[in-house]
């Protein structure tokens, strides 16, 4: 082995790398956010719709699970505008993001409802609620507080594979990398610090999610 | 304006269906044999080795799978001194990555098999190697079958991330002809179809067979 390690030209591109970083965090919790959301309306949507929308729903969650999430991508950025929804590069990777967590965390939370007991539901009926107060009041929180795990590592997943959005030129942690290790001809040096700091960000989102999960359902709250 | 699509071109996104089946092949029976052996070190009585089989785990769950390749291709590269096709960096990044995720998978199976087997196999005086083999082994082998089959999903959709260093597979193949032809909104479609063919079968496999293993096993299962 005569190849000679040089980090230090990785250090002095420390802060573009950084810069890169934080998009990367910035697109994954924007995504979890919405992913979440389109997933809780979609699990409402399965356990209380009538069947075509049932169907629809099924049918947007399995195309999404069976597809790779770069073709996803790729369908969002140079498909669409084909029939004139023309997005930027980080709105594409954010729609995409939002879509894949969407059927992902989807299927998660169904789990999540189909493990709260039937006499629950049943008293909530006899209550006088109506299906979408029953949905809103008695069975999203234990159910995401049941499968929050689960949740929580797809998230995760979901930040790793943004690296994937790179190919459509949204400037994220691995562009910047890519960028950076063409013009200065250090690739293994730049793509392994990258991957550190991947790890880093892996561990801070997994920190960051127990710290909701206690602020959510631990605290003050008797569930 | 370029190529219009017709058949032929069809067909060359068809003629690249092989490279992405023979990747994933490739990769799940490398990282099979890996992940045995991180899933037997994973559970065995020596600390050390348990340490070290977490991390490699953690450390390729925890970072992406794109940069695990360019870390691997480049890596080839700096410290062998080898410039090496795509394709055999592809296929130890890909092997390396499905070891960790199948190595997970079948620790699991295997501390879910109960104790006390381990205990009556250990009073029939076999040595660990023995109990292992003939008794934990072939049982947790039975209730590993449905994650693995969802496992190979997974590969078949991340191989297409073997695109973006130029190996030619489905996903590349989707994106020369979209090069040619300039019709991103036939061909990415297709390309997700194509891939949805490969996946929804293997996808509804592992759920018939989870549903089976359960029956068999009397569990309860609330998911």
């Amino acid at each position: 082995m005569n190849y000679v390690f040089q980090f230090n030209v990785v250090w002095e591109h420390l802060p573009e790398l950084l810069a890169g970083a934080l998009l990367t965090i910035q697109l994954s919790a924007t995504a979890m956010a919405l992913g979440l959301g389109v997933a809780i309306v979609c699990a409402y949507g399965q356990s209380a719709g009538p069947r075509p929308v049932r169907a629809l729903i099924s049918g947007y969650v399995e195309l999404i699970r069976n597809t790779p999430f770069l073709v996803q991508i790729f369908i969002f950025y140079f498909s669409l505008p084909v029939i004139g929804i023309r997005l930027t590069a980080n709105g594409a990777a954010l729609a995409a993001m939002t879509i894949n967590l969407g059927a992902y965390a989807s299927e998660i939370i169904r789990a999540g409802i189909e493990a709260i007991p039937r006499g629950q539901v049943e008293a909530a009926r006899a209550l006088g609620l109506k299906p979408l107060q029953t949905f809103r009041l008695i069975i999203i929180f234990p159910a995401i507080k049941t499968v929050y795990p689960a949740l929580a590592s797809q998230f995760i997943l979901l930040m790793l594979s943004s690296s994937v959005v790179s190919t459509i030129s949204a400037v994220e942690l691995t562009a910047i990398t890519n960028s950076l290790q063409s013009t200065t001809f250090r690739s293994f040096e730049f793509y392994f610090v990258a991957t550190g700091l991947y790890l880093a960000m892996a561990l801070g989102f997994k920190a960051a999610l127990s710290t909701i999960y206690w602020a959510v359902f631990q605290r003050g709250r008797a569930a | 304006m370029g190529r219009s699509f017709g058949f032929d071109e069809f067909l060359y996104l068809l003629l690249a269906i092989p490279w992405t089946l023979l990747l994933s092949l490739g990769a799940m029976i490398g990282g099979g044999i890996l992940g045995l052996v991180i899933a037997v070190l994973r559970v065995s009585p020596y600390r050390p080795l348990r340490w070290l089989t977490t991390g490699y785990i953690e450390l390729f769950q925890g970072t992406p799978v794109l940069m695990q390749l360019f870390v691997v291709y480049y890596g080839l590269a700096v410290l062998f001194n080898l410039q090496v096709a795509p394709w055999p960096a592809v296929l130890l990044a890909f092997t390396l990555y499905s070891g960790a995720f199948l190595g997970e998978i079948w620790r699991g199976s295997i501390q879910a098999i109960p104790r006390p087997q381990w205990e009556a196999a250990e009073c029939l005086t076999l040595s660990y190697p023995k109990q292992l083999w003939y008794v934990i082994l072939p049982q947790a082998a039975r209730i590993s079958i449905p994650p693995t089959v969802g496992f190979a999903v997974q590969l078949i959709k991340t191989t297409s991330i073997a695109a973006i260093i130029g190996f030619v597979e489905l996903t590349r193949a989707g994106q020369l002809m979209t090069n040619t032809t300039f019709k991103p909104m036939i061909i990415y479609p297709i390309v997700a179809g194509l891939y949805f063919m490969m996946c929804w079968p293997l996808s509804l496999l592992a759920q018939r067979l989870e549903r089976r293993i359960d029956a068999t096993l009397g569990v309860k299962r609330h998911f």
